[in-house]
């Protein structure tokens, strides 16, 4: 029975919220990673696109629930979301057409793109708080919980609840099906295929006749696409805050250097693993070993590696160990 | 009549040029091949070409019509294939991607080239779900032209095949590269060994400080006692 | 026109603007601008020095600030005695611990032949290292921040001049940047941007986090002045005198209200003033010091590497450790400003660190001012603050005449007031790219000096 409580308990607070947590990052990370491998810089305004995107969705969002327009158990904003999606596309499409283009054309040095991408951070940083402000929004509506921890309990008979949200299903479902789009993309579609030849080689891919225009419309499309989901995902599960969406940056960083930049699989990977690092390291195991543990006896202490204030510097840590440890990140990433 | 033609090349990078008149020129159903010191602008001569290099003076013809100020991609849509010497493979990319990509410009269906490519390079078939950055450096090479095949050009140019591989592979390949000759199209080829190159080669040419020493059938020069002294050593 | 024209020109509009401000707004908001200007224009000092001469991007820079500020903290804040009593033993077992296990782990390193063996062992000496640390530190922290919550709950510093402090920051943050060279130097650009911007954070998080060092969220407040109180000035007598000299009033004909105004305003102007005087002089000593390090044959060297580094080290040129060099120097001055804005300030808010403001803005001075060009880090820093500080009242201003075109009800009246401070990242964001695509080189370029 304890042994049953015990893994519950490490199901709710550490199993569920991190596969979340990573699933949002995963689709962060795919898109740094994608655009990095065409590219070649760190889009520093990733983070900055995300919340704009959230940001189109909400207005969507509650235009639909003005005109009465909802779906039900599920959250409006996922009708929402393929506008979202349009917007934030013609939005990256805008910079790349204003800005990244001409730096591409005259091969400026990566770092050139960074400080570009840097700008653009600054403008739409100021752009969305222009529009929504800087307060906390939930724009959650429909179904809650698909499992309560007080029914769990009573169902269960066990002392631990298991809560499961309805955002968190979804999260993760639609990562899965993000995911294996973007595979099935790149394997499969004669432009998935011109793609990952531009970035193993550009020149190669040149003299076969790849249109380097082409190339870069359909990797803003699909950075734009894992954006507005990891974005609009992440603002459902927990709630949309500008300044929140600046800090995702840092582990969405952290996750594609840790699977090695410019590699799809190892975004996702090290997405996963960033999240369950982050929320472990910060979880108190006291009440875990005290199930497992003997009848009556607990830990001193919390058990905790970290206090939770610290859940951000865990990603950075991490990259910090990889980058000395394996600089390429887990698969062998594209530069250094 | 030449196929391919450059003629009374004039350039190179930055100050100085490199190339100072010479003529380059491959036909139908016969190899080129450009030999000399290092430094002769043989591979300079060959990006001009194929456009990847300014040319100040002189012009480059395809089959008659002018494409002097034509870019490389271009080229390539009018059917000039290019290996390049190095990294002219998509390591990350399975052996049969690879081919695919070289078809990219193609529309039509192009499953019989690459049967073609396969019958002529058997060794990539077998390894065609394998990453080509896993495969020897010869094999690599077979994929590089194999690649360069797939859309199916009237002008393949090769920048030294063989640098790097065995002598085995060396002459394995250029038996390939007879081979593929033999379907009509023409080939031109720059090569550091000169010896096993001119042996193939219908046509050859010298060339020294970026003008032509001696041009003549590769039979003739390998003959030529000079050029056995000068480049062939002895 | 000529770089030096150009500077004189700059220079003499920025000093009109801030007169400008100074006689529309008041010499206080100038004067509060003008101080932030020379703060700042040390930062990008200090970036430039990393980018401009080295080519380093290093987003990191908010780090070096923040040390700085606690090392103001930490040199100037009088000592908590019962905090460290409180802390008893713990407080001496966890430094101590921490040093046994980094020494311990690296003679394990040394000594203990590379395999298996060694790997289980570093581990297992790392983790135990941390579970004792993490015992100690725990009871200590907890200690030191029961005392006397609402007023210290922090050890305090050592209660010595705050101006120490400058230097102090200095090499703290020279210090870390020893530690974040080793490990983020040789990666590729933006590898090294990513890598500092992360350890920026979790330096910043310390700061927030670690109370019983820097009292976190709570603020470390009232820090001690290098320069005289306003309050004290204000019924100073010889001060009075100056105001009415400098006001030339005469004393008996003025209402005793109208005096008392021009005392505090002047009040205030001076102490800004004593802190520009004090800010002027740090800021021309680093100018003075990068112009000849930027003209000796190490200057020299630096922007070869940075120009080719690939023929630098083939020339025999270590490159790395130049890189470390500039790095650890480029982060000291960055500490010297970051511990100069605390001083101004007068208080440690660990919360108000955020990249945007702390990092990329100093970017944007030194992209605008011109990378590679000291004075033009300077002008950048006082174009880029004037705007960031600016913007807002003129943002707000256009906004008061954009909204008589709504009624007073409206809704959105309201949050274009609420959001119109806003509008400042996007102007930085505009004029960053404006800069980049249009004038790269900055307003002020680079001197070629090898090419003279």
């Amino acid at each position: 029975m304890d042994f049953l409580n015990a893994i519950v308990l490490i199901s709710n607070y550490v199993l569920i919220p991190s596969l979340v947590y990573g699933s949002q990052l995963a689709l962060g990370a795919l898109g740094v990673t994608i655009v990095f491998g065409i590219m070649r810089f760190a889009n520093f305004a990733h983070g900055e696109m995300m919340s704009f995107a959230t940001v189109c969705t909400i207005f969507i969002t509650w235009w639909f629930q003005s005109l009465g327009l909802t779906a039900g158990i599920i959250p409006t904003a996922l009708l929402a979301l393929p506008f979202g999606i349009l917007i934030t596309s013609l939005l990256v499409w805008g910079t790349e057409r204003s800005i990244f283009s001409y730096y591409r054309q005259r091969k400026s040095k990566p770092v050139i793109f960074v400080i570009a991408s840097v700008g653009v951070m600054f403008m739409l940083n100021g752009i969305v708080r222009l529009f929504i402000g800087t307060d906390e929004i939930i724009f959650m509506d429909g179904l809650k919980f698909i499992i309560k921890a007080g029914e769990f309990k009573k169902w269960s008979g066990l002392k631990e609840g298991l809560s499961l949200k309805q955002t968190q299903v979804l999260t993760v479902l639609l990562a899965i099906i993000a995911v294996a789009w973007v595979f099935w993309f790149l394997q499969k579609t004669k432009m998935g295929k011109a793609m990952r030849a531009f970035s193993d080689n550009e020149d190669l891919a040149l003299l076969s006749g790849i249109n380097p225009e082409k190339v870069v419309q359909a990797t803003w499309f699909i950075s734009a696409v894992l954006i507005t989901l990891a974005g609009v995902l992440y603002g459902l599960d927990k709630s949309y805050k500008p300044l929140v969406y600046f800090h995702l940056l840092l582990p969405i960083f952290a996750a594609a250097i840790v699977g090695g930049i410019g590699q799809p699989i190892g975004a996702i990977l090290g997405g996963y693993i960033v999240a369950f690092s982050e929320v472990t390291a910060t979880y108190a195991f006291k009440k875990f070993l005290r199930y497992l543990g003997p009848e009556g006896w607990s830990p001193d202490s919390l058990v905790q590696f970290l206090s939770t204030e610290y859940k951000f510097a865990v990603s950075f840590l991490i990259l910090v160990l990889v980058l000395l440890i394996r600089p390429t990140g887990l698969f062998k990433g594209r530069v250094l | 009549m030449s196929y391919l033609l450059g003629e009374n090349l004039i350039g190179g990078y930055g100050t100085g040029d490199i190339l100072k008149g010479c003529t380059i020129s491959a036909a139908q159903r016969e190899i080129s091949v450009v030999v000399g010191p290092n430094g002769a602008g043989k591979s300079t001569a060959m990006k001009a070409m194929l456009g990847m290099l300014k040319v100040l003076k002189g012009r480059v013809t395809l089959a008659g019509q002018d494409i002097t100020n034509i870019s490389p991609q271009q080229r390539v849509q009018l059917g000039m294939a290019f290996v390049p010497q190095t990294n002219n493979v998509f390591s990350s990319m399975t052996v049969e991607e690879n081919l695919e990509l070289g078809a990219y410009v193609r529309t039509d269906d192009y499953s019989d080239t690459m049967g073609q490519v396969y019958e002529l390079f058997p060794v990539l078939k077998e390894k065609r779900l394998q990453p080509a950055g896993e495969l020897s450096g010869g094999q690599r090479q077979q994929v590089a032209v194999g690649r360069a095949l797939m859309m199916k050009p009237s002008v393949l140019m090769l920048d030294e095949p063989t640098a790097g591989v065995s002598p085995i592979v060396m002459d394995e390949l250029f038996d390939r590269i007879i081979e593929v000759k033999k379907t009509g199209i023409a080939i031109l080829i720059v090569e550091q060994n000169a010896r096993q190159a001119l042996a193939i080669a219908d046509k050859g040419f010298v060339l020294v400080t970026g003008q032509n020493r001696f041009t003549d059938s590769g039979q003739v020069l390998l003959a030529n006692k000079e050029v056995r002294r000068t480049f062939l050593g002895g | 026109m000529s770089n030096s024209h150009r500077a004189v020109i700059s220079f003499a509009i920025m000093a009109l603007l801030l007169g400008m401000v100074g006689t529309i707004q008041s010499w206080n908001v100038s004067l509060a601008i003008l101080n932030l200007c020379l703060i700042s224009a040390i930062m990008s000092l200090g970036l430039n020095i990393q980018w401009g001469y080295a080519g380093l991007f290093n987003a990191g820079v908010m780090a070096s600030t923040a040390l700085g500020g606690l090392a103001a903290v930490l040199v100037s804040h009088s000592p908590v005695g019962k905090a460290w009593a409180a802390g008893g033993l713990d407080t001496g077992l966890a430094p101590m611990t921490l040093v046994l296990t980094v020494l311990g782990a690296w003679w394990i390193r040394r000594k203990v032949p590379e395999g298996y063996l060694r790997k289980v062992m570093f581990l297992m000496w790392l983790l135990c290292g941390y579970a004792l640390l993490r015992y100690f530190y725990e009871q200590a922290s907890l200690n030191i921040e029961a005392v006397d919550p609402a007023q210290t709950g922090f050890l305090g510093g050592l209660g010595l001049p705050i101006l120490i402090s400058w230097i102090v920051g200095g090499i703290a943050a020279a210090g870390l940047a020893w530690v974040v060279g080793r490990v983020a130097l040789g990666l590729r650009s933006d590898y090294f941007a990513i890598a500092t911007l992360g350890i920026s954070e979790i330096m910043i998080s310390i700061l927030k986090n670690e109370d019983w060092l820097t009292r976190g969220v709570k603020n470390v407040t009232g820090l001690e002045r290098p320069v005289p109180y306003e309050v004290d000035l204000q019924q100073s007598q010889w001060f009075m005198d100056l105001v009415i000299r400098l006001h030339s009033v005469d004393p008996n004909q003025i209402r005793q209200e109208a005096l008392q105004e021009m005392v505090i305003s002047a009040s205030g102007v001076f102490v800004k003033l004593c802190y520009s005087g004090l800010f002027l002089i740090v800021l021309l000593i680093i100018l003075g010091l990068a112009a000849l390090a930027l003209n000796s044959p190490w200057g020299r060297m630096m922007r070869a590497i940075r120009d080719n580094e690939v023929a630098a080290a083939a020339m025999g040129k270590d490159v790395t450790n130049r890189h470390r060099q500039v790095f650890i120097l480029g982060s000291a001055v960055i500490g010297v400003a970051g511990a100069m804005l605390t001083t101004l300030d007068g208080q440690f808010t660990p919360g108000t660190y955020i990249p945007l403001r702390f990092t990329f803005l100093i970017w944007v001075m030194v992209i605008i001012g011109g990378s590679g060009n000291n004075l033009g880090a300077v002008l950048g820093a006082f174009i880029t603050w004037f705007t960031w500080i600016e913007a807002e009242p003129v943002a707000l201003w256009a906004v008061e005449n954009l909204n008589s075109l709504l009624s007073e009800e409206n809704p959105l009246r309201q949050h274009f007031i609420d959001v119109a401070p806003h509008l400042r990242m996007v102007i930085m964001g505009l004029i960053l790219i404006l800069v980049l695509r249009f004038r790269p080189e900055g307003i002020l370029p680079e001197r070629n000096i090898n090419s003279k």
